[in-house]
């Protein structure tokens, strides 16, 4: 085991273990656990079987007694979001896990889905017909373009709703992705937060002094700051739980096996076994996100099956971590203070030249 | 639950919920499953990664629409057209299961001469008295057989019975509810045609019926598109017979109809026919509305059922234990033994007092005497007709359609005791409420005492739910409650124990039946709990031997055996506590027999003789459950079999066989008079033998069918405070339907108190589509006004394709409007409440309220505010010409409005 010094590899510019980028074989001993610890663990989250319930999201605040929160961020200002049934909004210091609801609906015979949320037209009411019924619109949105063919080619994945219309309603579960390459824990200061024996990444509250550094580096947007108190909270995946054997408490709670819980490559090669299902099923949409390891965070311990591109669900198609340009930068700053130094040589140097 | 106690002889889920994964093809219909029972849905979840079809009928795009294969989109209200084309279409394509149709159902019995359908009488059947608005069902009978095999003759006290059967203080108590366990009783045996050809067989009086139910008038009716319709057609049809089967799932989306109980006979009707029932992946599961409803029907808090299904005594009818029996005495099928359950029920409330002398105490039963249902008595408590209510784990001034008409009725109790883990709604209508806005009620004027009880939760008691499958679960406490909080059972057994010594020094006879209750179960811990183990076993019953009995078959009518409920009977076998039997999957089979314990006898699947054919050999390898065993000489399989153990398949009934030997090995269905599945009740069902299709009470559609728009003998409340809406009115053009959300409980005081529930679905909010929202102006994220002929309400407002207009064959368009119902004033996501818009009319059969379905007008923005709110309803109700007037004081009986009395409307 080397040494754990990022220091010295940026510096090099030699990250021959991929500390900061790029696949790691065991990101638990290369955080320093030499004695033989247990596998890296993480989360399946298959929004496939998804049902929208939210149980992973009261579960988790009832376990790590998290304060309600509503969509903005705001204790104690209930109100009705208007974004389908997700009045969570988004992860953040109070909610661990988010459930996204995405509605999406295209008459049969287009190609491709439309996407958007109800109330994107809310600015354009249209005048107000008299009356029982604007024919016109509701023979437009009624109009049937179904023959038997085409019911056969829906995607079994999706809602197929009557004859003429496909409505989609993808739900999906998120969460901290615990990656391989973790930003935050890369930039913290104080070593608030650290890479637990499972692999996966926590914050210890008693270290974390607030300075938010980590909110900045984190890719998916998922750590946050508490306002009323400064210091950054995020998933742990139960560090308490799995320290005693448990699993955690969203994946205890999920009726249908969205979430699954386990051993990361064992939860890989399940992965890989349903995308090829769903596959051979004709859902040429599904994919898995946050699978690959060679991705920009090293792939994550929180990974997903999704139906559609990251985008539609929020997340970011691409994302690396922030610390990946850390050797380039610290060589471009070394390159800076030498020539710096060099100046600073020359010119104290040069000055104690005689004339 | 008649409308599948008329069809297969119990009224409840045929099957279980993990058997959903052995189906082919799931239809979800009248229930949004994946929403309002999540956990079971894994099963569904399952079958699908099995390959098996999912299809969720449902006039809103739901979270289950989101798993399922197919959303098929039909018009609320709908559901017996399209039941009713699907039935066409199987008959019509030579699609139904024949050997068992023809084994198992009532298909070749003849129906009397004298029996006349809806299609020749323009929506009424034959036998309507439209006066009373009920049916006379003599002329619904079959054509009796010559010699009645069942050879018993008629007591004299079922002939006079006869008689007083039609008198309608008789009707309106609700004979329906009692084929709760066991099927409607029939005189005799009918007339039969095995070839299902004469005109008077019942196959052909159904063929006849459902012969206009076309694809082209599903779509006409429903607003379905007939590819849909024949794709559902397909799924299902290609996925019932020897090899496969299809699972239908519904719950209250078809229940609280104006014709529920006769959605759920159409669906029963369809699911024979395919040779769905009691096969493993086939059944129609009824999901209940929330814990342990089944077990509160099954050991019931209904007014007219004892536990076990036992019709509750009838003031006009049973004088005594005889008279009480007399209709099942010398009947076929297992309701032959009434008198040994009611004996033992009897033996196990007074115990040593109950002897053969005094008819085992019978005359200490309360009888009824009418209608006391849960809204009829609302309504009589406006009348001043009831003094006090115990309101027990129900929040009906939110929960209960039409809450300001509930408010008037407990604004006039003298004394109410409300037990619940919140002080809810129904608690604090006396100080605040939508009619302390408009004036109507004040706290000066309501005389009601109100006592509030804080309730133990289910983890802090002990003691079983019975869910959805029949099953009972035991629950361990796990902590002691709170403060003065206390259990269910601890509260009625010391309310219970202090009214029985104060009246302990009584002479008066009329205290007799409480001062000889057996009341003497132990206590246990500091807050003297009784112990709900002893309960379970006096439910379960006790032999003479003084062991606890492990079969209702060994309850005897002599007395000699007690029993509190007869169809429990088992739970306490071997002395032990079945139901907290929690053997893990893993270690038993796929049925899991030693998980908990289901009535009947630890069946899982109820009859399940019919999942092997006559010769009691499987239909087919893969669908093999329960067949005989001729080596062995009894019935085998993976569950517990639904039939006498060592009843052969080739068993013939002698002459004159009583009750279950009457029955034979091919009679699968063992609590119905004649052993078959009924696709014609000739009993047992209020409003007709066989389903039709009727519109809503509130509907904005005519009938495509008949004159006759709604069920002709629906159940009205009629009052100034329950208005109800004219159908095909331009006053109130759009159809609303009420229904849960995941993240809310009922009415809510379980969830909307809860900050990690409240934060999930902060407010109360309505669903409309884009069609209707560009219609009437209605912007994603604002308030919007419902009215209704019974008040107005505000909601914000979600625009949403998941909502969508039907568009009938005519070129109508029907909007139609979504609206949970969780919310109120109290709590911490608060809102109007949905049920203040909604009228209560009811299913006959049932007394169930048509909260599915009915109509209502949308106008952007917030309502009025104080007495204007008045004002604002009644110029809707003065357009669409409903009679209005002043409510009294209390919401008593509207006074003149010069009169100066009351509120100001």
């Amino acid at each position: 085991m080397t040494s754990i010094s990022s220091v010295s590899a940026a510096f090099t510019g030699r990250d021959s273990g991929n500390r900061l980028y790029g696949p790691v074989p065991d990101v638990t001993e290369q955080a320093g656990y030499v004695e033989e610890h247990p596998e890296r663990v993480g989360f399946f989250t298959d929004t496939s079987v998804c049902i929208g319930c939210k149980a992973c999201e009261v579960a988790c605040k009832e376990w790590n007694t998290l304060p309600m929160d509503d969509s903005h961020g705001v204790k104690d200002a209930l109100g009705l979001s208007g974004m389908s049934y997700d009045n969570t909004g988004q992860l953040g210091a109070n909610s661990w896990r988010h459930v996204a609801f995405i509605e999406q609906s295209r008459a049969v015979d287009l190609p491709m889905p439309t996407f958007g949320r109800p109330g994107d037209d809310r600015h354009d009411h249209g005048p107000s017909v008299a009356g029982s019924g604007d024919p016109d619109t509701t023979a437009k949105a009624q109009a049937s373009v179904l023959n038997v063919e085409a019911l056969s080619e829906f995607d079994p994945q999706t809602g197929q709703s009557g004859a003429d219309k496909q409505v989609r309603w993808l739900m999906s579960s998120d969460v901290c992705k615990h990656c391989t390459h973790a930003g935050c824990l890369d930039v913290c200061p104080t070593g608030a937060l650290f890479r637990t024996e499972f692999g996966t990444v926590v914050v210890q509250g008693d270290i974390c002094n607030g300075c938010g550094y980590c909110v900045a580096s984190c890719p998916y947007g998922v750590i946050d700051q508490r306002k009323d108190d400064g210091r950054v909270f995020k998933c742990t995946m139960c560090y308490d739980r799995l320290t005693d054997g448990l699993m955690p408490a969203c994946a205890t709670a999920c009726p249908t096996q969205s979430i699954q819980f386990g051993d990361l490559d064992e939860l890989q090669a399940r992965a890989d076994a349903r995308l090829a299902t769903l596959q051979d099923q004709g859902v040429e949409t599904a994919r898995l996100y946050g699978r690959d390891e060679s991705d920009g965070v090293g792939g994550v311990g929180a990974f997903f099956l999704l139906l559609d591109e990251p985008e539609v669900y929020g997340l970011p198609p691409d994302p690396i971590v922030t610390t990946r340009d850390l050797p380039a930068m610290w060589r471009a700053a070394g390159k800076a203070a030498l020539m710096m130094v060099g100046v600073a040589v020359t010119a104290i140097v040069g000055s104690r030249r005689p004339r | 639950m008649p409308g599948l106690g008329a069809s297969f002889g119990r009224g409840g889920a045929t099957n279980f919920l993990e058997d959903l994964s052995n189906s082919d093809c799931i239809v979800i219909e009248g229930s949004n499953m994946a929403e309002c029972h999540p956990v079971g849905f894994q099963w569904v979840t399952e079958a699908k990664a099995r390959g098996a079809k999912i299809v969720h009928i449902d006039p809103r795009f739901t979270r289950t629409s989101a798993i399922a294969d197919l959303h098929v989109p039909l018009r609320m209200g709908t559901d017996i057209a399209f039941l009713g084309g699907l039935i066409k279409y199987v008959l019509d394509n030579d699609l139904y299961f024949k050997e068992y149709v023809v084994a198992y159902t009532n298909a070749a019995a003849l129906v009397s001469e004298d029996f006349v359908d809806t299609e020749d009488l323009d929506g009424l059947f034959s036998g309507f008295d439209a006066e009373t608005r009920m049916y006379d069902e003599d002329s619904w009978q079959y054509d009796p057989e010559e010699s009645d095999h069942s050879g018993a003759e008629q007591p004299a006290e079922a002939a006079e019975q006869e008689q007083s059967d039609d008198h309608p203080d008789v009707k309106s108590s609700d004979r329906a509810q009692s084929s709760g366990s066991g099927g409607p009783t029939i005189p005799s045996k009918p007339k039969r045609d095995e070839t299902l050809q004469h005109p008077r067989s019942v196959f052909q009086v159904l063929k006849r019926h459902y012969a206009r139910y076309t694809p082209e008038m599903v779509s006409e009716v429903c607003g379905i598109e007939p590819e849909v319709f024949e794709q559902v057609a397909e799924w299902v049809t290609a996925n019932s017979n020897r090899d496969r089967t299809t699972a239908w799932v519904y719950s209250v989306g078809w229940t609280q109809h104006s014709v529920g109980a006769q959605y759920i006979r159409t669906c029963s009707i369809l699911q024979t026919l395919l040779g769905n029932i009691g096969r493993p992946g086939g059944g129609i599961m009824a999901l209940r509305g929330h814990a342990s409803i089944q077990g509160s029907t099954d050991i019931p808090t209904l007014y007219n059922l004892l536990p076990g299904y036992l019709p509750m005594p009838h003031a006009m009818q049973h004088g005594t234990l005889d008279e009480y029996v007399a209709d099942a005495a010398g009947k076929a099928g297992f309701w032959g033994n009434k008198r040994s359950y009611m004996v033992s029920l009897l033996k196990a409330w007074w115990g040593d007092a109950a002897t053969a002398e005094n008819d085992f105490a019978f005359d200490y039963l309360p009888k009824i005497n009418g209608d006391h249902s849960s809204y009829r008595t609302i309504a009589d408590m406006i009348e001043g007709k009831v003094s006090g209510y115990f309101l027990v784990g129900e929040n009906p001034t939110v929960g209960h359609p039409n809450g300001r008409m509930n408010r008037f009725g407990l604004a006039n109790l003298d004394w109410m005791v409300v037990r619940d883990l919140q002080m809810i709604e129904s608690a604090t209508f006396w100080k605040e409420g939508p009619e302390h806005e408009t004036g109507e009620l004040a706290p000066e004027t309501i005389g009601t005492e109100v006592f509030f009880m804080p309730a133990a939760t289910h983890v802090e008691k002990e003691g079983t739910f019975t869910q959805t499958q029949r099953v009972l679960q035991w629950r361990h406490k796990a902590v002691e409650p709170p403060n003065d909080a206390r259990s269910d059972l601890w509260f009625y057994y010391h309310l219970g124990r202090m009214l029985r010594e104060r009246l302990a020094d009584s002479t008066d006879p009329r205290d007799r039946p409480l001062l000889d209750l057996t009341w003497d179960y132990p206590v246990e811990g500091e807050t003297q709990d009784p112990s709900a183990e002893a309960v379970l076993r006096e439910i379960n019953g006790v032999g003479a031997d003084g062991r606890a009995l492990s079969s209702y078959m060994q309850m005897k009518e002599d007395g000699s055996t007690s029993g509190g409920c007869w169809i429990y009977c088992g739970v306490y076998a071997d002395e032990v506590n079945q139901a907290a039997r929690r053997k893990p999957a893993a270690e038993q089979g796929a049925v899991a027999s030693e998980w908990g314990w289901a009535w009947p006898l630890n069946r899982r699947m109820l009859y399940n003789r019919a999942s092997a054919d006559p010769e009691g050999k499987p239909w087919s390898e893969r669908k093999k459950y329960v067949y005989w065993d001729e080596a062995a000489g009894e019935w085998t399989g993976a569950d517990v079999p639904d039939f006498e153990k060592n009843k052969r398949p080739d068993y013939v009934p002698p002459d004159g066989a009583k009750a279950q030997d009457a029955l034979a090995g091919t009679d699968p269905f063992v609590m119905q008079g004649d052993g078959k599945a009924w696709l014609y009740a000739p009993s047992g069902v209020v409003d007709g033998p066989l389903p039709t299709h009727y519109e809503p009470v509130e509907s904005v559609v005519e009938n495509h069918l008949y004159s006759v728009q709604a069920n002709p003998t629906v159940e009205r409340i009629p009052g100034p405070w329950n208005r109800e809406n004219p159908s095909l009115s331009e006053v109130f053009p759009f159809q609303v339907t009420t229904y849960r959300i995941t993240e809310h409980h009922t009415a809510g005081g379980m969830s909307r108190t809860l900050p990690y529930l409240a934060e999930l679905q902060p407010e109360f909010f309505v669903e409309v589509s884009p069609e209707l929202a560009r219609l009437r102006g209605l912007a994603n994220g604002e308030f919007a006004t419902l009215v209704s002929a019974r008040t107005a309400i505000e909601a914000k407002v979600l625009v949403t394709e998941r909502m969508r207009p039907i568009r009938l064959g005519g070129g109508q368009v029907v909007h139609q409007i979504g609206m949970p119902y969780h919310w109120s004033y109290a709590g911490i996501s608060t809102g109007d409440s949905a049920n203040d818009l909604l009228g209560i009319a009811l299913d006959p059969n049932t007394h169930i309220q048509e909260d599915k379905v009915s109509t209502a007008d949308i106008v952007p923005g917030r309502r009025p505010r104080g007495p204007e709110l008045l004002e604002f309803v009644e110029e809707y109700r003065r357009r669409a010409g409903v009679d209005s007037g002043r409510v009294g004081v209390n919401g008593r009986a509207p006074v003149d409005a010069d009169a100066g009395e009351g509120s100001t409307l």
